[in-house]
């Protein structure tokens, strides 16, 4: 019965789903349809394609997008995850009461050695990821997660060492402070929250389009230290 | 056929929502229907970078080799959804550990036995 119900709702939003996109024009090729004239204004996309290079100097136009011409959207995102590992952490630390961990057998010599052997490549390839995020693919969200997944392996390889939740915490802190001041500091100078201050510099090098890696490493250091809390709280919690 | 080849990357996004939809609506164990809600969420991710593909396009980035601007593909569904993917990891977490807590109550991931909580 439960089944039928289920299968008889599934119908019926694929059929509504179903005849409202095929109606409807959308997606990037759709909007090539438009005249000219009506391109960039109907296509936000075409025009950061274009402009985003110049007006933020980053190659990387994900990167300008996300940090430079949403920056406060991203903001607010970082925001989201925050609470969510604040979420997390507030419903699993009640239950909490005795460590675990130290009844798990440990890890065979192979996986322990490997662990070993593979954090400090895996937290130097995320490095990479994050610094050059204005340049190549990559940015401050997947390089996070990419520190983050050197920290679990090293809590599935190396059993019983577990993160140090206090420099977690001031880690994340910090990296939202400095993106908060940046965010400050473009509001005293130009007035408007998020301004570019930092000159622009030469495209394709290292040291350009302006505060845009600063945010990046700081967002990166946000999201790894908050993935890094989450793979802790969730490892660390008897089942 | 040209129909078909024209959306089938619509229709992939579409069977992965309707499938993790599915396990939210009929499973019963409550791992089953996190893993669902992770399903809708890749799906709706896949569609909105799919939203901003161009045939035969290359990625947003301007290297010195080619630089230029015509065959890019839409850059703003690739940033959302870059957003997107991270928090969804957050929320499928915050659900992982709700789960957590409710067997640690009642003993069982069985909704049907978890009182008030399933139909």
């Amino acid at each position: 019965m439960r089944k039928l119900i289920s299968l008889v709702v599934l119908l019926v939003i694929v059929t509504g789903i179903g005849v409202s996109l095929v109606v409807t024009p959308f997606g990037a090729e759709e909007a090539e349809w438009e005249p000219p004239s009506r391109r960039e204004r109907v296509n936000f996309g075409r025009y950061y394609v274009h402009e985003g290079l110049e007006e933020t100097g980053a190659t990387n136009i994900v990167t300008s997008v996300v940090v430079g011409y949403r920056g406060l959207d991203t903001l607010g995102e970082v925001t989201v995850l925050f609470i969510a590992a604040t979420g997390l952490a507030a419903v699993l630390h009640a239950a909490a009461k005795k460590p675990v961990g130290s009844d798990r057998k440990p890890a065979s010599l192979v996986v322990f050695t490997g662990c070993r052997f593979l954090f400090p490549l895996i937290l130097l390839f995320g490095t990479y990821v994050f610094v050059h995020g204005h340049l190549t693919p990559g940015g401050g969200f997947q390089g996070g997660a990419v520190v983050a997944s050197a920290f679990l392996l090293v809590i599935l390889g190396c059993r019983g060492r577990r993160l140090n939740e206090e420099t977690l915490s001031l880690a994340e802190s910090l990296s939202g402070l400095v993106f908060v001041v940046a965010g400050l500091i473009g509001l005293v100078v130009g007035g408007a929250f998020l301004l570019d201050f930092l000159p622009r510099g030469t495209p394709y090098l290292l040291f350009s389009a302006g505060i845009i890696p600063i945010i990046y490493i700081a967002i990166a250091f946000k999201v790894g230290s908050e993935l890094g809390a989450i793979i802790d709280k969730l490892s660390g919690s008897p089942g | 056929m040209t129909f078909l080849y024209d959306y089938v990357h619509y229709a992939g996004c579409f069977a992965l929502v309707l499938i993790g939809l599915y396990a939210v609506l009929v499973k019963t164990n409550l791992i089953k229907v996190i893993i669902g809600i992770g399903l809708i969420d890749t799906g709706v991710n896949l569609f909105l970078v799919t939203t901003g593909y161009i045939r035969a396009g290359t990625a947003p980035i301007f290297s010195e080799a080619a630089a230029q601007g015509e065959t890019m593909v839409d850059p703003v569904p690739q940033a959302l959804v870059l957003t997107a993917i991270v928090i969804g990891v957050s929320v499928l977490a915050l659900a992982l550990s709700l789960a957590i807590r409710l067997y640690r109550h009642y003993g069982t991931l069985d909704l049907r036995k978890i009182k008030e909580l399933k139909w």
